[in-house]
């Protein structure tokens, strides 16, 4: 067979690369820095406002920084009666070094902080795997971590059992009182935050009525008044001669607060369960309490994960107002110690708080990480 | 046999009246009533017999008796030789005056952090992206103590004042402004600003009646602003310019004159503002992610141009994804300004405290926190609620 045929292409021709203003770098700033002459001169501001700020920062955090040292002359100029040349400035991490410790148990007895130290190695044993969807036997897990790990902590931390000498929560501090106070508020407020929601939309008048009063009452009032209530006027509606321990208060007074807020955004979630699952579960014969704890609690949190844990992220947070009635929680024993002699200089406020407020982030973005992770996990595609 | 089945277990049910959720809601509801009964009663008697053997005299009257303390600062004259009830009211005017300046920085701030996060410009977007993740995940406290100990506190002594311009100067005193002080005839500036605030609502009413009834559209905004600006201006200039600035002067070791702000008051305010800015611009943000992109180019196909698009479209739309979650933001800093105490700016709850301190009266000063708070906080609510009745979709 033979074939006429003058030209015929065997081979595809390469695409011709775009014109260079469409790829690359270059097309990606023209899109996201030059779009517009508005962008370009935004793009300009925030450029100047960066290289302005950007690299006295990183002088001040890192390089000028003071990383080690024993007392304030390693961080004050000599005007200020230190070591350091005149004009002078940059971040004490000395300060921080020096008075970990206390930043993390607060006046806890020295010989005794073994015991905080295996609390938190325990609940980091318990909590990691509970959080790692593929891990095993998560009830034992749960129960280990809600139930058996608060009473093995209450003892260990606490004492006065078992030979450990007592150690009273005055001399509690630091990161360890934000994370027990957290975890306990949390851990109460969820089920307590529950329960109020099924109140308020209970059927029972009495009921609701009360679960109302009390949340609206208290998500009305800011936590201050909540933990001045706690620590002024308990002692007050006790009989004479109990006392009650301040941390204790605290712990009631942010847990009750913290229930309030749980309950509100629980109920969105209860709202947002259509009405058929309601009657199927009752049409089945369900009594009451199996039909919220099968059918509609497991929709109904999974709804509304990222207000739990928005929640959990506000509790974390507001642990930091224990301070304010006279208890040092990690922010509380900062501050503390910006009044201490051997430490205060200029730069001693700023290092400790950016210290505090670095701790603190590292958390709460944590858990909202981990939310967006489990949101997405649990998400059956029902949504559109 | 099968009806024999159901005629048994209708019997077994009426056996029970246990069984029957209304006797049982009763009997719950009645368990519950009594315990709470039981429960006041029990702290009732506690607290009467607690205050009896503290000598404590139960009752508002103690607002009457005399202070004694004094108060950094306040908006009414206020000495320690005032009224417990006076120094509550200059708390309270203070945690208002905090709270809706605050309420109104974080609302511009938050507005413009929120669109930065959905402009176009990728520098801008991470900008706002870091202000917003770094202030939602630290305590406000924290925001306040970065304000006061780590940025005011270490501002140069009085003597050394940074100079700002027209004539203002900021050390770790505070900020000190020129003080306007209103000679005679200033009142006629007001007069005209009242003049010009009707004047516009009357524009405004027949210019929307014209369009309506002929099409034709009146240039409300200019005139308005011309209006609200130019008319005090004539009548500051028919009163002769009544108007002096008393110029913070430095002396040795503090300026004198003009008009101080006191640090505790900026760092209160500007800690509230950042804090809070960060979650308006994520309800910001929500809010013009939640309108569909549908009607922003039906609006485009209509041939309005973008502003009114933005204006008669967009923006309305949003309002009513934003104006709820917006209202418990805005009730959430007014709460958090009771962390004033804890850099003792005297508002309400510092000034509390302290009174709380010197009498013991400490029932009677928590009830009025809260009855306050709950007070604005309810007030607030019903404000936004009419509000956002007002903006919400009307649906036939």
């Amino acid at each position: 067979m033979e074939h006429d045929v003058s030209y015929v292409r065997t081979e595809m021709v390469n695409a011709q690369a775009a014109p260079a203003s469409e790829r690359g770098v270059v097309k990606w700033l023209r899109e996201n820095l030059v779009a517009t002459p508005m962008d370009a001169i935004l793009t300009i501001i925030s450029i100047a406002l960066l290289v302005y700020f950007l690299p006295s920062a990183l002088r001040w955090l890192f390089i000028d920084a003071q990383w080690s040292g024993s007392d304030r002359s390693f961080c004050a100029t000599v005007a200020q009666g230190g070591a350091q040349p005149d004009g002078w400035s940059g971040a004490c991490w000395a300060f921080v070094k020096a008075k970990y410790e206390q930043f993390l148990f607060g006046r806890y007895t020295i010989s005794e902080r073994w015991r905080v130290v295996l609390v938190g190695a325990m609940f980091v044993a318990l909590f990691v795997p509970l959080l790692i969807p593929r891990a095993p036997y998560k009830l034992a897990n749960a129960f280990l971590l809600f139930v058996v790990l608060p009473i093995v902590s209450f003892f260990l931390l606490v004492g006065g059992y078992f030979g450990l000498p007592r150690v009273e929560t005055q001399l509690w501090g630091g990161l360890m009182v934000t994370l027990v106070l957290s975890f306990v508020a949390i851990a109460v407020s969820l089920p307590l935050g529950i329960l109020l929601a099924l109140g308020r939309r209970s059927d029972m008048p009495v009921i609701k009525m009360f679960s109302v009063i009390f949340i609206e009452t208290v998500r009305g009032v800011p936590l201050v008044t909540v933990l001045f209530m706690a620590s002024v006027m308990l002692p007050l509606f006790l009989p004479a001669g109990v006392t009650f321990d301040k941390f204790l208060r605290a712990l009631i007074g942010v847990a009750l607060f913290a229930a309030a807020y749980m309950a509100e955004v629980v109920r969105g979630g209860l709202q947002a369960i259509p009405k058929g699952q309601y009657e199927g579960a009752d049409s089945l014969g369900l009594s009451y309490w199996q039909k919220t704890g099968l059918i509609v609690l497991p929709q109904a949190l999974k709804l509304v994960i990222p207000g739990i844990v928005n929640t959990f992220i506000g509790i974390f947070k507001d642990t930091s107002l224990v301070y304010i009635i006279g208890m040092f929680d990690l922010l509380g024993i900062i501050r503390q110690n910006f009044a201490d002699a051997t430490w205060a200089t200029a730069q001693t406020p700023m290092t400790g708080l950016i210290f505090a407020g670095f701790v603190f982030w590292v958390f709460c973005f944590g858990m909202s990480r981990y939310s967006i992770y489990m949101e997405r996990r649990l998400d059956t595609g029902y949504r559109r | 046999m099968a009806s024999q089945d159901i005629v048994r277990h209708d019997a077994g049910s009426r056996s029970s009246f246990l069984n029957d959720p209304k006797i049982r809601g009763l009997i719950y509801q009645t368990v519950l009533f009594v315990l709470l009964v039981a429960f006041v009663y029990w702290i009732v008697g506690n607290t009467i017999e607690n205050l009896r053997r503290a000598n404590i005299a139960s009752g508002f009257g103690f607002l009457n008796n005399r202070a004694g303390f004094d108060i950094s600062q306040s908006m009414i004259e206020y000495s320690s030789d005032s009224r417990y009830s006076r120094a509550l009211v200059v708390g309270l005017l203070n945690t208002l005056l905090v709270a809706v300046t605050g309420i109104v920085t974080a609302s511009i701030m938050g507005f413009l952090i929120g669109v930065g996060r959905l402009a176009n410009n990728w520098l801008i977007r991470k900008i706002c992206m870091v202000y917003v993740e770094i202030f939602r995940n630290i305590p406000p406290l924290l925001v306040i103590f970065f304000w006061y100990f780590g940025v005011i506190s270490v501002l140069p002594a009085p003597r050394d004042s940074v100079q700002l311009p027209l004539s203002s100067f900021l050390n770790n005193r505070g900020f000190f402004l020129p003080k306007a002080v209103w000679g005679e005839g200033a009142w006629l500036i007001l007069v005209g600003l009242v003049v010009a605030i009707a004047m516009v609502w009357f524009v405004v009413h027949r210019a929307r009646k014209r369009q309506e009834a002929t099409g034709q559209q009146f240039p409300v905004l200019w005139t308005s602003a011309g209006l609200i600006v130019g008319l005090p201006l004539l009548a500051f200039a028919l009163a002769g310019f009544p108007l002096t600035f008393e110029i913070p002067t430095k002396s040795t070791f503090n300026l004198v004159g003009g008009f101080q702000i006191k640090p505790e008051f900026l760092a209160l305010y500007l800690a509230l503002s950042f804090y809070t800015a960060a979650f308006i611009a994520e309800i910001v943000r929500a809010g013009i992610l939640g309108v569909s992109k549908g009607q922003s180019e039906a609006s485009f196909a209509l041939g309005l141009r973008s502003r009114q698009a933005l204006r008669l479209v967009i923006v309305p739309q949003a309002m009513r994804i934003v104006i709820p979650p917006l209202t418990s933001q805005y009730l959430n800093l007014t709460k958090n300004s009771s962390l004033a105490i804890a850099i003792g700016f005297p508002d309400l709850v510092a000034v509390g405290g302290t009174i709380l301190n010197q009498t013991g009266q400490s029932i009677e000063i928590v009830a009025i926190w809260m009855v306050i708070y709950l007070g604005i906080s309810l007030l607030t609510s019903l404000f936004m609620n009419w509000f956002n009745a007002k903006m919400a979709l009307v649906e036939r």
